[in-house]
């Protein structure tokens, strides 16, 4: 066994009711590296990412972390490995900022004890990374959509995890905080040696940022490697049905995707 | 918006706030117990109180003779009552909310009190005694669990459960119950009386079996409470993130929602519907001692003890005649309910 694959998925199903989500997939994903998933809406990739964060258990197949079963995990150890940045972030209640991003450190605090200063300065430190430090006192409830979805970003990194899933995390965000958020993760694939696994819809933004691509459609992988070998016109034709030119785009240093108007 | 203008609690003034509201809920039980047809002085209720507690009668030495029957066997039972049947039914509100996500929730919105009192309202008609005083309270409890999975059934949809989806479903099942109470206030002959006193809500004749029945239980679903406070706070961001954080979001939503069900079945089954008491107090202390639960949940069952202890008394001793307390609250919460309501729809609109 590949001491660097960090997840290892056969025979994975996931159906709502008669709905298959992940149809039968199999799929490994080395550690290190900045994975983007993509395909068409309803391809299963929130399915996946929630298999991933064992937010759902698979009805049939197997899916294994660091070579051990996920079902074998505990739910604390789990969340010291694992965090999960969901794309809906609608908070209900008026909490402060702080307090949602001290909630990341709940695997690492004792049930009825105090934040340890560890605690506080990881909350510290991610609030400073992110630029939200402003709003600390500020009651999530009150800020717009850009702003809660980088809270709800900070609070999974407080979470201080080797992995991060993201599922279509910047959604909500102007362009320079995606590119803010998107810069942080890659930086920390690079020299932290994490791993990112991002749902993404922009295929631009993913090929700029993700060398390595899985693409999707109907709960299946139709290809997954190194960035410059999958992201193909032909790909994106058989995965979105769209047809497009890809290039190599010397000012972003990566390949890109152009699209044209179908209609005059 | 006026609230959020507010500053935020910190941890310290939370703390003290708690403490003020202990403070506060204790001078109220002595002031509420000295009130009435007979004026008590405060320190002749203390004094009996503490003989009470004590079995010392010297301290009781040169007081009207009728006043500690009075204090200790009529006054005292209800007030307490009242009390712990106001924390109760704020713990349960603090609960639906807090995991169902939704601040128009609690036990008579969801129309759980009205599914207590169908099952009490059965124990009543068929005079049940082979369960003995536990009889009320146990078909209560099975008629709030009923509805409470009767309504998140109905109002399921995909898997997820949105919130006015909820309301509405426990508007409906809460209507086929009370028409269900009706039919059962009908077929019942001999029991109609009781059944009707009781459900018109009162803490009259209220014993120290029904303090300790309430009591305790309360006191369970609070430790209940308690214990799952952080995993709840958790639960606000959704199940999605809850379950990557390490919290199993079924398992902790099915232990708190049977708790709070249970609360309101013994609170209602000892004293009718009142309504709103758990939608209005989780709201006011969210702005007195924040969000976090482990402040919220005591804070709720203190000022939700406070708050019903003070509307008995004012139905009992301030008002010429005594009005259902019931009656009383609904006076009181529904405008409440639809400050909020009218509230959230702005809300929603301008974001």
């Amino acid at each position: 066994m590949d001491k660097d694959l960090i997840f290892e998925m056969e025979n994975l199903s996931f159906h709502y009711g008669r709905t298959r989500a992940v149809d039968n997939l199999a799929l490994t994903l080395s550690s290190g590296c900045f994975w983007g998933l993509l395909g068409p809406n309803g391809c299963g990739k929130s399915t996946l990412l929630d298999l991933m964060a064992r937010c759902k258990t698979p009805q049939a197949g197997l899916i294994k972390y660091r070579g051990k079963e996920m079902r074998h995990y505990g739910g604390k150890e789990l969340a010291k490995e694992i965090a999960l940045v969901p794309q809906d972030f609608y908070v209900n209640f008026p909490f402060t900022v702080e307090e949602i991003l001290l909630m990341g450190r709940h695997p690492y605090i004792p049930r009825f004890a105090s934040p340890s200063s560890d605690d506080l300065q990881i909350v510290d430190q991610v609030m400073e990374v992110l630029k939200i430090a402003k709003f600390r006192h500020n009651y999530i409830t009150e800020l717009s959509g850009g702003e809660k979805q980088r809270v709800i970003f900070a609070r999974a990194l407080a979470q201080d995890t080797p992995v991060v899933l993201l599922d279509e995390a910047t959604s909500n965000m102007d362009i320079r905080h995606t590119l803010d958020i998107l810069d942080i993760v890659a930086g920390d694939v690079e020299t932290g040696g994490k791993t990112v696994i991002a749902a993404l819809h922009n295929l631009n933004l993913a090929a700029t940022y993700c060398d390595k691509l899985v693409f999707m459609k109907s709960g299946r992988v139709v290809s997954r490697g190194d960035r410059d070998q999958v992201l193909t016109e032909e790909t994106l034709y058989e995965v979105f049905g769209i047809e497009s030119r890809v290039y190599f785009d010397e000012y972003v240093g990566s390949r890109q995707v152009a699209f044209r108007r179908r209609r005059p | 918006m006026w609230i959020r203008k507010e500053k935020r609690a910190a941890p310290q003034t939370g703390r003290a706030r708690l403490i003020l509201l202990g403070a506060i809920l204790v001078l109220g039980i002595i002031t509420a117990t000295g009130m009435g047809y007979m004026r008590i002085s405060a320190g002749d209720v203390i004094r009996i109180i503490f003989s009470g507690l004590s079995g010392n009668h010297g301290l009781i030495a040169g007081i009207n003779k009728v006043f500690p029957y009075v204090v200790w066997d009529v006054r005292l039972p209800r007030v307490l009552t009242a009390a712990v049947v106001g924390a109760g039914l704020s713990l349960a509100g603090v609960v639906f909310q807090g995991i169902l996500l939704n601040p128009l929730a609690d036990p008579y919105t969801l129309g759980i009190s009205a599914g207590a009192a169908f099952g009490a309202s059965i124990a009543l008609l068929l005079d049940i005694g082979s369960l003995g005083i536990y009889s009320v309270p146990l078909f209560a409890f099975a008629g709030a669990v009923a509805t409470l999975f009767a309504v998140m059934a109905l109002s399921a949809s995909g898997g997820t459960i949105s919130s006015n989806n909820l309301i509405l479903s426990g508007i409906i099942v809460a209507a086929i119950l009370s028409a269900g109470i009706s039919f059962i206030k009908y077929v019942a002959d001999e029991q109609v009386s009781i059944i009707i006193f009781w459900l018109m809500g009162s803490f009259g004749s209220k014993t120290w079996v029904d303090v300790f029945i309430t009591f305790s239980f309360v006191f369970i679903g609070f430790i209940i409470c308690i214990f799952f406070a952080r995993d709840l706070n958790v639960m606000s961001l959704g199940d999605r993130s809850a379950s990557s954080l390490g919290i199993n979001p079924n398992r902790t939503r099915l232990t708190l929602l049977v708790t709070a069900s249970m609360i309101t079945a013994v609170c209602v089954s000892v004293s009718g519907i009142i309504g709103f008491v758990g939608l209005i107090i989780p709201h006011l202390m969210r702005f007195m001692v924040g969000s976090d639960s482990r402040r919220l949940v005591p804070a709720s069952a203190l000022a939700g003890a406070i708050l019903l202890l003070s509307a008995d008394t004012v139905t009992r001793a301030v008002l010429p005649t005594e009005i259902p307390i019931g009656v009383l609250t609904a006076l009181i919460g529904g405008p409440f309910f639809c400050y909020i309501f009218k509230k959230r729809q702005t809300a929603v609109q301008s974001g």
